[in-house]
This record gives C-alpha cells, structure tokens and sequence, in this order.
C-alpha cells in the first residue's frame, strides 16, 4: 500500500467516525450504471454547467453591472474615447486587457450554449425514449423546470455586456412585459426600475445572472441527479436487461475513469474552441443606444424560436373600452411559451392517464414502439423548427432571395400544417417498422440466398436472429398494448355512471394511443417461426456438404436440389430447368 | 500489471451473475426457449486482453497523453507572458484571429483535453469491460411500512392536538396566510417616480409623453446640429432628436428620452403623400415620424425611398410613410405616429407640438 492511499484510507476512517460514510461507499462504488452513448448527454450538460460556474466566476472580479456612462480609455483603438456604459467597457476590458479574459469569456459564452444545446437533445432522448415514465415523471418535471431556468440564464447573461445586439433583446424583452393586460405598466417600471433603458436596472439583471438562477439550476440539478441515482438510470432492452435488473459496468472504476474523463474531454473542448472560434464579438456591434440598431439582429440561438414566434404572428390587437390586448405579443411571447412549457410537463401524467399504463418502466421503449408519442414528439420539433426558422426569416431571405413576406406566410400557415403531417409520418414509419421487426422476429433475416426445391418450388433462405438482436426487437412485445374499452353508460344494475364522460374522453385517448398498434408475434409463432428457419437450414445442408466436398471457393449463392434431396451440378440443374419449362408447355 | 494485462472474457467482477433466468422481458411466459441471460451474451476479448505488448502500447499511448498536457500547461504559461492582446493571426477558415487568445484557448484546452482521453482509453481498453448485473429494488413501501407512518402521522396529530383546538388551528391558518404580504408590499419601491418634471405621473402617463414640444428644434443625430428643409433631398432619410436631448441625459444620467423622443425625417415628392396623421403636418414634403417601433419597440431605419415602406430589423413590421405610417405587413398593429412640424424664423426645422399619441409598444392603458 503506497503513502498516498495509506493517508486516503486514513481520511476515509476519519470521515466515517464522523458521518459513517464507508457505508455508503462500499454499497455505491460497485453501483452499476448501465451503458448508451445517449446515457452521455446529461453529462455534457452537467460538464458545460461546471465550466459556465467556473468560467463565470472569473468574469465577475472584472465586470461592472452598471449603467453609468464613462469615456472608454482602454486598448481597443477604434472604440478609444467613446462613451458608454461602465457594463460595456468592463466587458471591453474583460476582452482586450485582461490577459485571458477573452477566452474565458468565450468559454463562458460556448459552454453556455453547449449547456442550452445538450439540454435539448437530453431533453429529446428522454421523451422519445419513455424515460419519463413512472417513476421517473417527478424527475421529468424538474428537467422542465431547468429547461425553463437555463434559457433565463441564458438570456440574463447575453444582456449583460451592454453592446447594441444585448440592448435590443432588452428592449423588446420590455415590450413583451409591457404587453401583459392589466399590471404591464407597473410590472415593467418595476422590473426595469422606471424607463428603459434606465440606470439600476443592469444591477438587477445581474443579480439574477449570477446569483437567483443559477442557484435555482443548482439546487435542481442537485436534486435531480439525486433521484437519477437513487431510482438507478434506466437501460435500453437487450440480453438480458430486465425491468428488474442494471446491466452495466460499476462507478468504481469503470465511470469513475469514464465520467471523470469525460468531464476533461467536454471541459478540454469548450477551451479549444473558444481559443479558436470567436463569439458574441461585442466590440463590432458598439456599445447600446436606445435610438440605433443593426440589421440582421439575431439573439442566441436558443432564444431564435421566441423571437420567431413574434414574427410571424399576425397583427391582432383588441381595444375595448378604452384598454388595449395587444394579442400580437401575448400570444406568441407569452401564452404560446406558457402553453408549451405547461404540456411538457404535464405531457408525462398525460400519457400514462391516457393510456391507463400504471406499471413501472426501468427498460427504455425504442421510439418506434411507441408511435403515437414519439409523432407527437417529432410534431413538437417541427413547430418548434419553424419557429426557429421564422427567428432568422430576414437571414433566409437574403441568402436564399426570397421574399421576406412569402417565408413569413408559408410559416404562418406551416405552423398550423406541417405539425399535424409530421405527426402523421412519424407514426407510419414507426408502424412500418414495426411491422419489419416484427418480420424478423418470426422469420429470421433473409440471407438473400435462393433455393430450388424438388418439385420446383424457390424459396429464399432465413438465417435466425442473433440473440442480441432479437432480445432487443422483441422488446416490441413489452411495448404492446390494447386500448382501453369503451365505457358502459350503466353498470351491470343499471346504476349511472358518474364518471362516463371522462371514462369515454380516455377511452378516446387510449384508442388514439393504441388503435393502430401492430400486434407483435406470441411465444408460439416465435417458436414456429424458428422451427421454420431450423427446417430450412436442413434443407440447405446437403448444398453446404456439397459445396465443400466440390473445393468451391467462390462465395455461396444457393443451388438445386434433386428429387432425392441431393444437389445437382449446374449442368444438371440447366437440363432440369429445360424439362421444367417444356413440362409447362 | 501483469493480472490487468491477461485478464481475459471471464466474469471475475464481484458481482456473481443471478442464477434464475433472467427472460428476454419481464413476463414470465416469455422466460421460455427464447430466455437469454447476460451469461450469454458473447464477449469479444479486445487485443490488450490478449497480448501484454498491445496492453504495454496501450498504456505508452496514455503515458504520452498525460505528458502532452503537463507540456501543454507549460505552453500556456509561456504564452500568457510573451503574447500581448493586439498580435492577431490568420487562420484558414476560422478568419484572423487575436494570437493570445489562439495561443491560450488551444494549450489550455489541449491540456485538459488530453488528460480526458487518456482516462477514457484507459477505461476502455485496460479497465474490465465485462458487463455486470444488479437487481433493482421496489420504490415503493411495503403495506407496513405505509401502515407505520400512517400511525406516526395520526399520534403526532392526536399529541398536538390540532384537530382539537379549533381556534388555534383556525388563527394559525389566518397567520400563515397573511405573513407574506409584506414581502409583496416590499415590492412596491422597486421603481418610485422621483422625477420633478413627472411628478404624479402614472407609467402609462410617462410611457405617453416624450420631450418635444411646440417651436424645439429638431437636430440631426451624432451631429446635434439643426437642419434645414433643404439639407434632405427626396428620397433621403435622417435620424434625428429634440435639441436639448444631451441636456436632458445629462441631468438624468440615463439614455430614456434618446429611446422615447427618437425620429426619423424622410422627405417626398409631396404629390407621393397620400394621407397624413393631421393636416398639413409635413413640411414641404419632409415627415417626421417616431423611430420607435410600435411591436416591441426596436428603433426603425431601414427605408426603402421607392415604396416609402419602413421596415422594422427585429420582427418585419412595415410600415407605409407616404400613407400615415399605416402598417401594411408584419406583427405590429399600430400605425407609426407621427409628429407635425414646421420651420422657425431661422429656418430650420421644428416641432409643431408633442407627439399625439404613445409612441413605442402598446401597452395596456394606452387605449
């Protein structure tokens, strides 16, 4: 035992005097975490959340939330003299005379779009997978939540520097505030301490960057991760993966080494990058003027669908008695957001209420088992895609010539289009697919090899299954699921039903869910299917022997058989086919 | 070294492999020919398994990693001291790029880089790679357990007598409900109207009134300067502000009335107008109308002199300034307002009076 682990083991006594905490080690170093290159989004959106914390700090020792205008003195020339706010020259400062500073800054701005970026897809990789299913949908909810928390994060910090682009968003993020019926006014002088721009309003955004969210994000992940530990991850069916069991490799020292690795890898990128690729140049756009923009404004990519969502909506406004709802704003900034954030989140009590599925799932459901969610989930993206779309319609207008109002009508109605259509295609590929696997469950592979049988019949060659592969096509059997029936509007003596119109509003959901399921193979048809596959193979044997009694070394294509069962030579199996044809005459 | 080195495919994790069938899915009736357990699943020994030379490249291979990035850190220190902000470099593709930055970013990152790969190699080529099986455990609590803390909860209420002491549970429920209030009444000083010359005023009031008034002239912005009709020929554009408008941030030390009060001058062939917001409110030919979007608020500058179209950079709102500032397309839905001017004796250009309605984003009061 070497020095080092002497002195470890002794700091591991001495802690679990105090906290017993050997206990727990020697239970959770073998805990087991199962393996799937999609198990490593959640780490990268753990890894880029350390940096952005790390990163983030340094910034702080130089930047100044202040709105107080000063006459810029530091080393970038072309911005020499002019005046700005003490936020945006200590961003200057931070970018030109702090050695380093730009890199971390990038870094800060990288990580956090990688945080946002991996976000979204983790998010994706749960939904379409079923993870979120009891009794997980606790944990489903707080991932909404941290969505919701790091684009607040996002947008904070993207207003902080002060430059032209990060004023604008603030503005317009001010109109939308001012839009809300009611208390819009006061809310927004509130919020904003008075007028925009103001002067203590940068104090308050950055109270909120560095202190608010990021504790909220931080104490949600915590308990997020606390769950995913103490519920175990769940696995992708395979051999021998049961809803019962993890199959994986152990914390000690497998993950210890792959995490931990990972970590430098996400870390060790995000450093390269920003050394490489610049971002958010605030020294191009200048500082903020409430009286000046650039064309071609773009926010940070994960706020492109809302800013999307206030292009392309229509200009409906209400005024009654002298008060005005200004509908152009609240729907697209306000309620539609609301509404999307309020469904995912309450998406997962949804389908299980829906379909009636109260059994706990620790195996994932491939996306094609489950076709109606994951059409609703590919419709999500394409609503969400266009959107995201109409966030840049100035930018794709430009480049590709088109006329900004056709790209903003093709969205208009698009939006009200295209999702149901991708609703509709996703399903029937997934039915499609299941109705292939369900193929190779009962019949093999097809081995592309043809064989003539004695009395003429052709038939082409099914290889079984390997093992693995049909643990995981058969998990179509546990995915399978029969709609709830229609309810009976009396019970068997004649009682009312009282709850007949929500046990009918279910009964419709469940057979939206299920009605076109594609019945997977029984036991039964596996086995014949199999005993199948086995007799063809006997058929094929003889060929086999023959081939290798004969020192063929070209590949096997098939053959022919003779009456006896005995393969003829090509020769042979020519003047057969002649007798075939003239036997038909 | 050498039990790493020969370690083979056999399972000789602490973890011993469930004796029951484990099926290919949960059900029982599936547990029969086609069960397969994690004993079968095949396990391909990898080359550093077999042969102690691949296993001894391997580890050269991690070695090498982690001396790169104790270099790499040694790098970085030296370009921290010799490099300066203002050396900039081209790179294909990536563009010129400022070399301190370049020269930091790419040691810095390589140097944690390459300690993360060399973990990873690690695990995945020395480390076992026999996968393991645990079995889960049932969330939920057994009846008696459920029973237990049911009979917990019940003595606690029983002890405290909070079913009992109906008064006490009755104000206590009051107390609770009314102790935050002052934490929302705090809330109230978030922003307090110490402005004498908005003395009294609502938001909506503020949010309605701008710095222009009767005979101010109006300057170019960037310049401050005032101008004359003549200095916009048709078809020009000019942005500008109230003439006092750096006095007015001077004593407030804010840029809100730039963000109110800004405008923009076109000028036409005055036979193109097609309606105004008042009459007569040009002047020759010259409208002024706010530069404030009436969507979301953005400032508005790109003109299209031909269509007298303006459109909006942010959301594409247009707006036709030949037609009353009407919007013809986009999610705006008010028109922009527009401020009637004149000339003075000097002969330059003024305003005739505030504008006559709100400029910038609806908001609610605003009617």
């Amino acid at each position: 035992m070497s020095t080092t682990e002497k002195a470890g083991g002794a700091t591991a006594q001495y802690l679990d005097e105090r906290l017993g905490s050997n206990k727990w080690l020697g239970k959770n170093l073998k805990k087991v975490f199962p393996d799937h290159w999609s198990f490593m989004l959640g780490e990268i959106i753990l890894y880029s959340f350390i940096v952005v914390l790390i990163t983030g700090v340094f910034l702080t020792l130089f930047y100044k939330p202040s709105l107080v205008e000063v006459i810029y003195e530091g080393s970038y020339v072309p911005l020499k003299g002019v005046e700005m706010t003490e936020a945006y020259a200590s961003t200057l400062q931070i970018s030109f005379d702090i050695r380093g500073g730009l890199l971390i800054r990038q870094m800060h701005h990288w990580a956090a779009l990688i945080f946002v970026a991996a976000i979204a897809v983790h998010a994706f990789r749960v939904f379409f997978t079923g993870a979120f299913r009891k009794p997980r949908e606790l944990n489903w909810v707080i991932g909404v939540g941290l969505i919701v928390l790091a684009l607040g994060a996002g947008f904070t910090g993207y207003s902080l520097p002060d430059d032209l682009l990060s004023g604008t968003g603030l503005q317009i993020a001010r109109g939308i505030v001012q839009a809300i019926p009611i208390v819009g006014t006061w809310a927004a002088f509130l919020l904003f301490d008075g007028e925009f721009p103001g002067v203590d309003f940068m104090s308050r955004l950055y109270m909120a960057h560095i202190l608010l969210i990021p504790g909220l994000i931080l104490a949600l992940v915590t308990v997020h991760l606390m769950l995913v530990w103490y519920q175990k991850h769940t696995q992708f069916p395979g051999q021998g993966r049961t809803n019962e069991n993890v199959v994986g490799y152990p914390l000690m020292p497998i993950y210890m080494a792959k995490a931990g690795g990972f970590f430098f890898i996400v870390f060790g990128i995000i450093a390269l990058l920003s050394g490489l690729v610049n971002i958010n140049p605030v020294w191009i756009f200048g500082p903020y003027t409430p009286d000046q923009v650039t064309a071609g404004t773009q926010p940070d990519w994960y706020i492109g669908w809302l800013d999307g969502a206030l292009r392309v909506m229509p200009n409906w406004e209400t005024v009654a008695f002298g008060y005005t709802i200004s509908w152009n704003i609240l729907i697209p900034a306000v309620i539609v957001p609301g509404l999307i954030f309020t469904a995912m989140a309450l998406y997962p009590f949804l389908e299980a209420w829906a379909t009636g599925d109260k059994r706990e799932h620790h195996l994932l459901e491939r996306p094609r088992n489950a076709p109606v969610r994951t059409g609703i989930g590919v419709m999500a993206i394409v609503f969400y895609s266009l959107l995201w779309l109409g966030g840049g319609n100035d930018l794709v207008a430009t480049t590709f010539d088109l006329s900004i109002n056709a790209i903003t009508w093709f969205l208009r109605i698009g939006l009200i289009v295209l999702p149901p259509l991708a609703f509709i295609i996703t399903k029937r590929i997934c039915l499609g697919l299941q109705r292939k696997d369900r193929e190779k469950l009962l019949h093999g592979y097809e081995s592309g090899r043809i064989l003539r049988l004695p009395h003429g019949e052709f038939i082409e060659v099914h290889e079984p299954l390997p093992k693995a592969q049909q643990a995981v096509l058969a998990s179509m059997i546990e995915s399978h699921n029969t709609p709830l029936p229609a309810p009976a509007k009396t019970d068997a003596n004649g009682v009312r039903n009282k709850r007949y119109r929500i046990d009918k509003l279910r009964s419709r959901l469940s057979n939206f869910y299920y009605r076109d399921a594609v019945a997977p193979p029984t036991m039964a048809e596996i086995e014949a299917g199999q005993a199948h596959v086995a007799h063809e193979a006997e058929l094929e044997a003889p060929l086999h022997e023959y081939e290798e009694s004969n020192y063929v070394t070209v590949p096997f294509h098939g053959g022919v058989l003779h009456e006896q069962g005995e393969p003829m030579t090509n020769a042979e199996a020519l003047e057969a086919d002649k007798g075939s044809e003239r036997g038909s005459d | 070294m050498s039990d790493l080195t020969t370690r083979g495919s056999d399972n000789s994790g602490d973890q011993p492999l469930p004796e029951k069938p484990h099926g290919i899915l949960a059900r029982p009736e599936y547990e029969g020919p086609g069960a397969l357990t994690v004993a079968d699943v095949e396990h391909r020994p990898r080359r550093s398994d077999l042969d102690p030379k691949a296993a001894r490249r391997v580890e050269r291979q991690i070695t090498l990693m982690f001396l790169l990035s104790m270099v790499m850190v040694v790098l970085f220190v030296i370009a921290y001291v010799s490099l300066n902000s203002t050396q900039t470099v081209y790179i294909p593709v990536l563009g010129l790029i400022g070399a301190q930055n370049l020269a930091l970013g790419v040691t810095f990152g390589a140097a944690i880089f390459f300690i993360g790969a060399g973990a990873i190699q690690w695990a995945k080529k020395l480390m076992p790679d026999v996968e393991v099986v645990q079995d889960r455990h049932r969330l939920a609590s057994t009846p008696d357990q459920d029973a237990a803390a049911a009979a917990q909860y019940e003595r606690g209420k029983e002890e405290s007598g909070f079913a009992a002491y109906r008064i006490l549970r009755r104000t206590l429920i009051g107390a609770l409900a009314l102790f935050p209030i002052p934490l929302v009444v705090l809330v109230r000083d978030m922003w307090t109207n110490t402005d004498p010359a908005l003395e009294g005023l609502s938001p909506a009031e503020i949010l309605s009134e701008t710095a222009w008034t009767e005979g101010l002239p109006i300057v170019v912005d960037g310049t401050y300067q005032p101008i004359r009709p003549e200095d916009i020929p048709v078809g020009g554009l000019v942005s500008a502000l109230p003439e006092n408008i750096l006095e007015i941030q001077k004593e407030f030390h804010n840029l809100n009335e730039r963000g109110k009060s800004a405008i923009i001058l076109v000028r036409m062939d005055p036979g193109e107008i097609r309606s105004q917001q008042g009459d007569g409110w040009d002047y020759q030919g010259i409208l002024a109308f706010s530069k404030i979007c009436t969507h979301v608020g953005c400032p508005i500058a790109l003109y299209e002199h031909r269509t007298h179209h303006l459109l909006c950079p942010c959301h594409q709102s247009t707006f036709d300034l030949a037609d009353s500032g009407n919007v013809i397309f986009g999610p705006a839905a008010r028109r922009m307002p527009q401020l009637p001017i004149g000339v003075n004796e000097e002969g330059f250009l003024i305003a005739r009076s505030d504008f006559q309605e709100p400029v910038g984003p609806s908001f609610w009061e605003r009617g």
